[in-house]
């Protein structure tokens, strides 16, 4: 996903001179060490300097260019978070805020180094949109709409890299704000957002060789949410998973518990996030999900819905 | 004060609809009432906007506001300005725009970390068209600044170690003011260091800590105008 990620703005910058990428001590010999030959003006990398990097994106914006702030999720998310409140979001500028390797794919660098919060903490901001694209190919359309828009700030929450592509054959294109079904169904309904789609399409998988019709859903728009279609989503199957890497505290689970109360939801709801808890554990990133009940077959065990 | 009149009416360009090519970022936030007057005189701001200050069927505040007449940047939250104001510059650098950046920073705000992050990066980007300005009153919310972080001086060597040109003035006098800025060598960017007085031509608000967050009832206000007016 980083790389596309990394070849997606690059194809944007070639028709948009207005891009211009700010990061802080990473990846110019990586994934964008094209954009950086190819634009070396265009390309800063400011050291380890988070604050300066989203304030000098700030004054790049008030000048009319489209910058892109790019390092790991946790130095760009929570590091300068009162630049990304002020800066961007109070005066509400078009900057987007890539946040690497979001969750806890760092999963053996430790706790420092996990994003477990970052869309409930900038879910929180005015202003603030995001977007959690669930393969490289949807990255590369999110992408897009990053490079384009005129909204405001976007937190582009991605991963890292190796995830494979699963939308090659999804039913819908990539809308931002919209929920987007890659399969659909009218049993039950799997909804997750970023890097476990893989781990959501085995669940996914499992339902359907016991005959279950299911959908399956990228919610890659996390704010603004797209309520209206979670509302339908909700009516419309028998049974509901909810799916994320991030805490179980203002994630997309509890924004669903809440959208089903206030639409009268009748469905069966299971949720699954990570805990209200630090990480302490040095593993695989799949050791470190298991450790806080992530997996296809825990969450096939724990919904229940196999009976 | 001086400083802000001397960036808004010797060293910003204007032309005959008012509009300027050049940016002023009050990056002490706190002191935008001396550019609202500012905005004011040149007629940016309607008198009836600034006699709605504070009050709720106004647009100005305590701090600038991004999108009112004249404001450039959002401030109020110290050692957010000079990045901002890096920024412009360094897109104004590279798509060649004629344009100076002027920024208004004060002591307290030297002590975030921020301030350094911008100020290096700044150097190192090597923005000729930026020019700081440091009021170095010595003063800031509750006590000395050389109290509360006396290695912050000497200040000067500091600032020229970081890549810049600096120089050290009377920050109330505008001769020296603008003298400083027309020897920038715009090779990097420049801070004029101000020496001030907090609460300057006032003799029972110098240096006075209380007046950072008072205003003056009528009758001090008419104390303090008519100190001012025989100076």
């Amino acid at each position: 996903m980083r790389n596309q990620f990394a070849e997606s703005l690059y194809e944007c910058a070639l028709k948009d001179d207005r891009i211009v990428v700010v990061v802080a001590d990473i990846s110019p010999g990586g994934s964008m060490e094209r954009f950086r030959v190819q634009f070396p003006e265009r390309f800063i990398d400011v050291g380890v300097s988070e604050q300066g990097m989203i304030g000098i994106a700030a004054g790049m914006a008030l000048r009319g260019l489209r910058p892109f702030v790019y390092t790991i999720a946790t130095f760009s998310a929570y590091r300068p978070f009162e630049m990304l409140r002020v800066d961007l979001c109070y005066q509400n500028l078009p900057v987007t805020v890539v946040g690497m390797g979001a969750g806890i794919i760092y999963s053996t660098l430790g706790g420092t180094h996990h994003a477990q919060e970052d869309i409930a903490v900038l879910s929180a901001l005015p202003n603030m949109q995001i977007l959690a694209p669930c393969d490289p190919l949807e990255a590369a359309s999110a992408t897009q709409f990053c490079a384009t828009q005129n909204n405001g700030p976007v937190y582009l929450r991605i991963g890292k890299a190796g995830e494979p592509k699963i939308t090659s054959d999804a039913l819908e294109p990539f809308v931002f704000g919209k929920l987007r079904y890659l399969r659909r169904g009218t049993d039950l309904c799997i909804i997750t957002f970023g890097h476990i789609m893989e781990m959501a399409a085995k669940v996914a998988d499992h339902f359907d060789a016991l005959g279950e019709s299911v959908s399956l859903v990228s919610c890659h728009t996390l704010k603004p949410l797209d309520r209206e279609s979670m509302a339908e989503l909700l009516h419309s199957h028998k049974r509901v998973i909810v799916m994320e890497e991030h805490s179980v505290v203002g994630g997309l689970a509890a924004q669903t518990k809440a959208i089903a109360w206030e639409c009268k939801a009748l469905c069966e709801l299971k949720t699954f996030s990570l805990k209200d808890e630090f990480i302490h554990l040095y593993g695989s990133h799949s050791d470190l999900q298991k450790a806080h009940g992530l997996s296809a077959e825990l969450v096939i065990s724990g919904c229940g819905f196999s009976n | 004060m001086e400083m802000v009149e001397a960036i808004y009416f010797s060293l910003m360009r204007r032309s005959a609809d008012g509009t300027s090519p050049d940016t002023f970022i009050m990056s002490k936030g706190h002191g935008c009432m001396t550019q609202y007057l500012a905005l004011e005189e040149l007629g940016i701001l309607p008198s009836a906007t600034l006699e709605r200050y504070c009050k709720i069927d106004g647009v100005l505040g305590a701090h600038p506001d991004f999108g009112n007449p004249g404001i450039e940047a959002s401030t109020g939250s110290l050692g957010h300005g000079m990045a901002m104001a890096v920024g412009m510059a360094y897109a104004d650098k590279i798509r060649n725009q004629d344009r100076s950046i002027y920024v208004v920073l004060s002591d307290g705000e030297f002590q975030e970390g921020s301030t350094w992050e911008a100020l290096m990066i700044a150097g190192n980007l090597k923005v000729p068209r930026l020019v700081g300005f440091l009021d170095l009153n010595d003063r800031q919310s509750f006590v000395q600044t050389s109290v509360a972080n006396p290695n912050f001086y000497p200040v000067l060597e500091k600032i020229q170690a970081f890549g810049w040109q600096a120089i050290e003035v009377d920050g109330h006098n505008s001769v020296q003011i603008l003298e400083a800025v027309r020897s920038h060598d715009h090779k990097r960017p420049l801070l004029v260091v101000c020496k001030t007085v907090k609460g300057k031509g006032v003799s029972f608000m110098e240096n006075v800590p209380i007046w950072h967050y008072r205003s003056p009832d009528p009758d001090e206000y008419q104390r303090a105008c008519l100190e001012l007016e025989s100076q």
